[in-house]
This record gives C-alpha cells, structure tokens and sequence, in this order.
C-alpha cells in the first residue's frame, strides 16, 4: 500500500468519529431545546420568580408534589406561556424540515416554504376556507383548516414549479421568482378575502405576516397530527432525499422512483408548511437560514440535516416569539413574521450574492 | 445481453435516433463513437432505460425495459454520467454509499457489507483518501471518479460510460480503462461507453459502433472498422491510421487544416441542429 493512503480501517474510524460528533451535536440540541422552552416560559408581564415558574410547569404535567398550586399561575405559566412556547416550536421545527426538504429536491440553495410561495399558498387556502366558514369544522379529529392549507400549499407549488420551468428543466433564479410572483399576487388575493369579510387589518397582518399572538393549546393540538403526517413521509425517506439531491438523471441511475418519490417528499413539506401556516400565518425564512446553518455545521446527508434542522428550527423561532412579544415597550406585540424577516432578510442576501455565479444571476 | 429492435427516439419535436438495431452480447466492451449530436448520449440513455423509446424496443437480460422498475435497473446496470455536477457538501463516501441503494431492503439501512463495497470500489478508483471530503470542494476530476465509485460499488453487470473520462488527465484516463478492462475480462462486465477519444477506443475496445446522424453507420470489430477511410468519413476531416508501437493496435492520427476541405457540409448542418445531444 502506498503511504499516505487511508486503510479501510482509517475510514471506518473516520466514519465512527463523525456519528460521534453528530451524537454529540445532537445531544447538546436537544439539551438546548428543553433549557429554551423552559427559559422561554419566564418571559412576560407578569413576574413570576424561576422556581415558581418551574414548579407551576411542573403541575401542568401532572406532578405538583403534593402542593397546589396558584390557578391564575397555572393559566399563565402552563396554558397561555407553556403552550405557545410548545406551538412555536411546533411550528419552527416543520418550516425548518420543510425548508430542508425544499431544498435538496429543488436542488435550490434558496428555496424554503416562503421564498417559493408555498407558505402564502397554505395561507391563501386557511383564509379562503375561513372566508367559506369552513375554518372550524373537523373530520375524525384532523382539523379542515389544515386540510385546506394543504391543498393551498400543493396548488401554489405545482404552479410555481410550471412556471419556473423553461424548456423542461426547472432553473432555479425563475423558480424564486414565480414563488415570489406567486406569493404576491395571494397576499393581495388574501388582503382581499379578509376586506370583504369585514375583519379588521390585524386579521389580515396575521395571515401575511405571522404571529403567535393568543395561540394555544386548541391550535397545537390542530397542527400535530398534519406535522407528524409529514414528518413520517419524509422521515420514512430521507436516503432517497440524499439520492435526488443529486439530481434526477442519477437519481434513476441509481434506481430511485423519482416521481413517486419526489411526490410523496414535496407532499410531507407541504403538510408540514400547511401545519404550520394553518396555526402561526406566514413565517419567512426560518426554513431558509435554519439548513444553512446545519449543513455547514454536518453536511449534506439528510438523515442529520433534518434531525439538527428541525431542533433549531424549534429554538430559532422560539426565541424569536420571545422577542416578539416582549420587544416593544408597553405590552404591544410585534408579529414575529417581523422578527425572522429583520433576521432572514440578511442572510437572504448574503446567500444570494454567495450563489449568485452558480445560479446566474 | 442487450437487444435494440428498430429503436426511434428523441425529445421534443426533434428524432435523435431513428431505425437503430443493435445486440451487445454479455462481457464485450464495446465503444460507441461519433461526431458531437450523433446520438451516442441519447442511445446511452435509452439503454439505461432513462428515455424511453418512441418506436421499437431495448431488452436488457431479457426482459423489456419499458415497464422495468428503475430498481431492477440499478441493479443490472450502472451509468457514469460526462459531468457529475455536484452543488451539496456530501462526503464522498456517501456518494459511493448511494451506488448501494437499489440493493438495499426497503426498511434497512445500509450495511457493514455496503460499507465495504463502497470502499472497496473507492480503493480501486483511487478515492479512498477521498472518503471524509465533500464532493463540492474536490476537483472536477476527483469528482468524477468519485462518481465512477459509486456505479462500481452498483455492482453491475453492465456498465454504460457516457465520456466518463474525459475530464481526467491521460494517467487517470488509463488508470480508469485499464479498471475497466479489468472488470470486463476478470468478472465479465459488459461495459459500453460513448468516447469522443478515437485512440483510447482502439486500445480497449472489442467492438466500436459509429453513429452519425441519428444511425448507425458502422458496426464491428475494432480492427475491421478502424481505418483511414471510414475515420475521414464519419468526421469528416482527414485521419490516418498507424500501428501502436506496443500494442499493435491501429491508432489514428488527425491532419491540420484538413476539416473544411474533406468535411461533407450536408451533415454538419444537421448536426448542428440537434444541438450537443
């Protein structure tokens, strides 16, 4: 064997190396996720010291220790705090997933839920079933609102995919710019249904802007099972994700089902950007910037991007609902739509001036 | 082991291949050549089953390709594409790794077994050092024996080259046929790859198929076919043809200056038409 060439051996270690370092990375997230959503739970206006925070969190899972607690801190600390802070990190878990998978199967390194107007798709679907005054119905337990951000979210993205495609090949500066097309043209469409439904302007800002604001537990328990549906699918086939990354021609070379593949990924995106649309409005970005940041921290491989996506996906938009409601002075909400967007904005830019060359802008 | 009947083919409103016959019995090595546009990607593709054909048939084993499963495919056969692109930091080995996909059991993952298929064949391209690295930060060369790892680690019985080399350097190039050469008389893998290099063509293959203009022009062994008179005729400049100082086998030589006088103008117009299909 010549010097300087690995044994297998080598690369083995380097292999175990590596799950190690994914374990560890793993742990410390999930460590992270646990501390946040109890730090997140101390915010607020009314002040309430750590250890009582804690014991009343304690209490809402059934475990108070044989002491009663306080109600009216049970209803702040576990009902209104506990389960938005759970909600957020519902919803920041799927848009980062989505935004994930968006990507790898675009094969876009700016593509996620919103910049491809999947998002206001979903969003445009919640508002017209609203409109329809099927926004509280339910079947066998999977709300309709859901149901119709699904259907909102598929038709947007089969119509963006049609229109960013020239000459059968999906470009990817014309695909951010249909989405973008797209999205506008259902915000306005929304702005419109909400005018004619005599809601107020808030009602039309939480739809295109997104925000937690009075959100709880009805509407965690609403989004679950759509999220963990699209969870499934796409957990169930992260290997072929790997695979159409690289894309469609070597992905049948190596033997995968594109379309039936291809299909059953972009419908557990869009369930999961329907779940989190149809509870929180649009929330840009998060599923843009969350990706980036782990595929620079683990690479490509999707099985680790998804885990590490979505547990920071769960932190980012966490925090920033906490910054959302607690930034302005005087009590007054921002929508947290803001937040990732002063946030995402950025990084948009920077990612597109990175790619700018590759993506012939 | 493959089987063309009256095969016609393209995209678009535009017939790439029309009226092709064609049978590859199991361990030949067999090149496909031809001007640009001729075609050879295209029957390539058809072959893997990628495109499917427009009239007639391609029967691989037996069996039909049309209505195949893209699995059953990737186990027979594997392609190694021109120019492997790759935008996202994987690691190397997990692009072998993904030769072993249509081996693989629907819920398992991949097993120590993959493992060492994968290395085994990044040991034989050369790779192996290449394991921990990410395919967007390699060279193009690297990238593309990387790429042929993986159809290795396929573990085919036919493998289809389209201009897999010609991003390496000459050292490389031999390195990569003489694996091939390898893998055709040792374990008898049948190996078809489209070449824009005459002389590499003449020093491995068995067999050389020409096409030109959406047919095939020429079909037979490389000694037979591999004159001066055919070259000049299907590109259209002049070539000679000498003797390999060590192999003996025939080697052509190109003339400057020679294109515009001995080019047939009637086929350049069609070619350029088709575009670099």
């Amino acid at each position: 064997m010549k010097p300087g060439i690995p044994s297998r051996e080598q690369v083995m270690r380097g292999e175990r190396r590596a799950s190690l370092r994914f374990g560890l990375i793993l742990a410390v997230m999930t460590a992270v996720v646990i501390i946040s959503a109890f730090a997140a739970c101390l915010f607020g206006r009314m002040e309430i010291p750590p250890a009582e925070v804690g014991r009343t969190l304690l209490a809402g899972f059934g475990w108070d220790g044989g002491q009663p607690v306080d109600e009216t801190r049970r209803l702040v600390v576990f009902d209104i705090r506990f389960s938005r802070v759970l909600l957020s990190m519902i919803v920041g878990l799927s848009l980062a997933v989505a935004g994930a998978v968006f990507q790898g199967i675009l094969r876009n390194p700016l593509a996620d839920p919103f910049t491809i107007g999947v998002s206001t798709g979903a969003a445009f679907g919640a508002s017209l079933a609203i409109f329809l005054g099927l926004g509280a119905q339910s079947v066998l337990g999977f709300g309709l609102l859901p149901a119709a951000a699904l259907a909102g979210a598929m038709a947007a993205l089969f119509f963006v995919i049609a229109l960013g495609r020239i000459e059968g090949h999906l470009r990817r500066d014309t695909m951010i710019l249909a989405g973008i097309v797209v999205a506008t043209f259902l915000s306005a469409l929304i702005s419109l249904l909400k005018s004619l439904d005599e809601e107020s302007v808030a009602s039309i800002v939480f739809w295109v802007m997104g925000s937690f604001q009075g959100r709880g537990w009805t509407h965690t328990l609403f989004a679950l099972p759509y999220a963990a549906a699209g969870l499934v699918l796409i957990g169930l086939h992260a290997r072929e994700l790997d695979i159409l990354a690289m894309g469609d021609l070597q992905a049948v070379q190596v033997g995968v089902d594109l379309e039936r593949v291809r299909l059953i990924l972009l419908l557990g995106a869009s369930l999961l950007t329907a779940a989190a649309v149809s509870v929180s409005g649009v929330i840009g970005f998060v599923g843009l910037i969350v990706p980036h940041l782990v595929r620079m921290t683990v690479g490509a491989e999707h099985h680790r991007l998804l885990a590490l996506s979505g547990l920071l996906g769960a932190v980012t938009l966490l925090w920033s609902d906490v910054l959302a409601r607690t930034l302005l002075p005087g009590g007054e909400e921002l929508p947290v739509g803001v937040v990732t967007a002063l946030m995402g904005g950025p990084f948009f830019c920077v990612l597109l001036k990175r790619h700018k060359r590759r993506i012939g802008l | 082991m493959i089987e063309v009947t009256s095969l016609g083919c393209g995209y678009g409103a535009v017939d790439v291949l029309r009226d092709v016959n064609l049978r590859i019995p199991a361990g030949e090595m067999t090149g496909v050549l031809g001007p640009n546009g001729s075609g050879k990607t295209t029957l390539l593709h058809v072959l893997a089953g990628i495109l499917p054909p427009r009239e007639g048939r391609v029967r691989v084993s037996g069996r039909d390709l049309e209505g195949s499963s893209a699995r059953w495919r990737a186990r027979l056969m594997a392609s190694v594409a021109q120019n492997a692109a790759v935008t996202f930091p994987f690691r190397c080995l997990s692009v072998v790794l993904m030769g072993r996909y249509p081996h693989l059991s629907r819920w398992g993952g991949y097993t120590e077994q993959d493992l060492e298929q994968a290395m085994g064949a990044m040991e034989q391209t050369g790779t192996l050092a290449l394991a921990d690295r990410l395919i967007n930060e390699i060279s193009g060369g690297e990238a593309q024996r990387v790429v042929i790892a993986r159809a290795l680690a396929q573990a085919p019985s036919v493998l289809l080259l389209d201009e897999a080399t010609s991003s390496l350097d000459v050292a490389r190039k031999i390195q990569v046929f003489d694996l091939l050469l390898e893998k055709n008389r040792g374990e008898g893998t049948t190996i078809v790859c489209a070449m824009h290099d005459l002389n590499l063509a003449a020093l491995y293959c068995d067999r050389l198929i020409f096409i030109k203009d959406g047919g095939i022009a020429l079909d037979g062994p490389t000694q037979e076919l591999f004159t001066s008179q055919n070259l000049s005729e299907i590109y259209g400049t002049r070539v000679m043809v000498s003797q390999h100082p060590v192999t003996g086998s025939p080697q052509a030589h190109f003339v400057p200056g020679a294109a515009l006088a001995g080019g047939p103008d009637s086929s350049r117009s069609g070619v350029d038409a088709r575009g670099s299909r």
